[in-house]
């Protein structure tokens, strides 16, 4: 099992997300992030003052996917998350030891992503 | 009030012609009625203003907390309340008396604890309180909350409570009244070598007053911590909601109407509406003016600089809004807006007032004053008062006699700073010195919202809310307008397109 943690521009999201459903991923959580990187921060003026803000808000997704799924998320991923511009973000991929269910309490990697026939309205 | 005496008459002399047997005491008990109807119409236009006065309380409420960071927005609530109802109390019992109860030069010696029939000042000037005085006496209460509320600009996220409940005692009883008293109620102000200082509506009394009152406080309190930088630069601390700013701005600008308006304190020959025209004339120019000058500055429109640009046009025309033609009120508005800004930025370097009461009122309501002395009309002054020193420049009116009168309206800039700098510099030094002015460093990080008040201004962005798995509304039944195919893990905005469809 493979973690797949990637910052990325709040645009890019929907795309992603809309394409990983698609391709039948679809459990993955996102987390407002602000960080920095070579993007620079953004100067803010204030009542003649200026406030530099050097973080930049950027969101976090994370996706947990079974090895042999780990190209294809990553290539989703990348390709609607490039501009080519600085500060399109990074994607880290980490190893996952154990994944449970919580409702079921099974474990294993069919729990990581939904199977058609055991989807449910929440 | 002359108006409506001679239509009085005529509708006398026209009864007198249908019943002449009885037409002599019909005459007198008709001018009797309309003369009380008169009063009382007046009245009714003080009521009005009174609400608009005391609907500016929210005006600065909002204005404060927009200015102020998420984790002190609660506490100007509370603030605006407690200040509210002390002021109250103390006008009542003390602060109207010091105010408007005759007396010496410097403050009234009758009127406390304000009842019915109570006799109010001394020898030819002394009267009984009718029901009519209530309102004049609630319409000056109003003033003395506005003129409090703007003392505290300058404290914010920083100031222990206590301190509030102190000095809006001690302001509300003695601070307003000693000057309102000088100005407005025959005192030392009223008769400067022959001349009366000329403010229609309180750009000193109320607006430089509160401003000074700010200045004593800030001296001791010290800037927020953040504000200043090692090398001792000022750094922004952005307030959270320019949108709650610019509600606070509106509010306070309509309730000036009233502010301004009423301080005619009668209907006669409508000219309330004058009053109103040039309020909203120096209104709008005060926003271009600000506009204008913190775009030229930083080449940036500050959102929070256009609502200053507003409130100090407002300011510098409350003392020259009964006394000047509509010409100069955009002109007094515009300098207003020019010198808020300006004095922002210069002010911004070494102290630190989060909402710019220091320029908006203090030195708006300085510029407002002289104001008058330089643009007030022939045909609007007062008994015994000069011109403006516009109408010995552009017109014959001697300058010997208009320079007099600017020179009284001087007069009232200084007697106002000295008099509410040294008692409300000597009651924050008392604070300071005894239960303390200022929070400790963990409480004013973690805001005043909880360290004060045990409780957050806005509570979800500290605790856990549960979700609300559906987001449907729980009259739709479960699911009803989600297809049962629907994935089950759903992004916030499909859910939220779901509980719309």
């Amino acid at each position: 099992m493979k973690k797949i943690e990637a910052f990325i521009r709040h645009e890019a999201f929907e795309p992603i997300r809309a394409e990983l459903l698609d391709k039948g991923f679809p459990s993955l959580s996102i987390i407002e992030a602000k960080g920095s990187g070579r993007q620079k921060g953004i100067v803010e003026r204030y009542r003649g003052s200026t406030l530099t803000v050097n973080v930049r808000p950027k969101l976090k997704l994370e996706v947990v996917v079974e090895d042999k799924d780990k190209p294809l998320v990553v290539e989703t991923i990348l390709k609607h998350a490039r501009t080519g511009e600085v500060g399109d973000g990074k994607i880290f991929v980490l190893p996952v030891e154990e994944a449970i269910r919580i409702r079921t309490g099974e474990g294993g990697e069919p729990v990581l992503q939904a199977h058609s026939d055991e989807e449910m309205p929440a | 009030m002359r108006k409506r005496i001679g239509l009085a008459v005529m509708l006398a002399a026209l009864a007198s012609l249908v019943l002449p047997g009885t037409a002599f005491a019909q005459l007198a008990e008709l001018e009797t009625t309309v003369a009380d109807k008169s009063i009382e119409l007046d009245m009714v236009w003080v009521a009005v203003a009174t609400a608009l006065v005391f609907l500016m309380q929210a005006g600065f409420m909002f204005l404060e907390i927009g200015f102020s960071r998420q984790k002190n927005a609660g506490t100007g609530v509370a603030k605006i309340l407690i200040n509210l109802a002390i002021v109250t109390v103390a006008w009542w019992a003390v602060g109207y008396g010091v105010a408007e109860g005759g007396g010496n030069d410097f403050f009234g010696t009758s009127g406390f604890f304000f009842h019915f029939d109570q006799t109010i000042g001394q020898g030819e000037e002394a009267f009984n309180v009718a029901g009519s005085d209530a309102m004049l006496m609630l319409f000056g209460m109003a003033f003395c909350a506005v003129s409090l509320a703007i003392v505290w600009g300058t404290t914010l996220e920083r100031i222990k409570f206590g301190a509030y409940v102190i000095y809006a005692l001690v302001f509300g009883a003695v601070i307003y009244p000693l000057v309102a008293h000088a100005v407005w109620g025959g005192g030392l102000l009223s008769d400067i070598g022959g001349k009366p200082v000329m403010d229609f509506a309180g750009s000193s009394v109320v607006h430089l007053t509160g401003a000074v009152g700010a200045l004593a406080a800030l001296l001791l309190l010290g800037a927020r911590k953040g504000k200043y930088d090692a090398d001792g630069k000022p750094r922004a601390i952005p307030g959270h909601s320019m949108p709650l700013v610019g509600l606070g701005v509106i509010i306070l600008w309509i309730g000036w109407f009233g502010f301004n308006g009423g301080s005619t304190f009668e209907t006669a020959g409508s000219f309330f509406g004058e009053v109103m025209l040039n309020t909203q004339l120096a209104a709008a120019a005060g926003v271009i003016g600000a506009s204008l000058a913190v775009y030229m500055k930083s080449r940036t429109l500050d959102v929070g600089m256009a609502g200053n640009g507003a409130i100090a046009g407002l300011v510098g025309i409350t003392a020259p809004s009964g006394f000047v033609e509509y010409w100069a009120a955009p002109v007094i508005g515009f300098v207003a807006g020019l010198i808020v800004v300006y004095a922002v930025l210069a002010i911004e370097k070494f102290l630190d007032d989060p909402v710019g009461a220091l320029s908006a009122h203090g030195l708006a309501g300085i510029w407002g004053t002289l104001a008058v002395g330089i643009f007030a009309s022939p045909r609007l002054i007062v008994e015994g008062a000069a011109p403006g020193v516009w109408y010995s420049l552009f017109d014959d009116i001697p300058l010997s006699s208009t320079v007099g009168q600017l020179a009284v309206q001087g007069c009232a800039v200084l007697f106002t700073f000295i008099v509410v700098f040294a008692i409300s510099f000597a009651t924050f030094a008392l604070i300071k010195a005894t239960i303390g002015l200022r929070v400790s460093d963990e409480e004013e990080e973690a805001g005043l919202d909880i360290s004060s008040h045990g409780m957050y201004g806005y509570p979800e962005q500290f605790i856990p809310q549960p979700e609300y798995s559906t987001g449907l509304p729980s009259t739709m039944g479960a699911g009803a307008g989600i297809p049962a195919a629907a994935p089950a893990q759903m992004t916030a905005t499909e859910s939220q397109e779901g509980a719309s469809a």
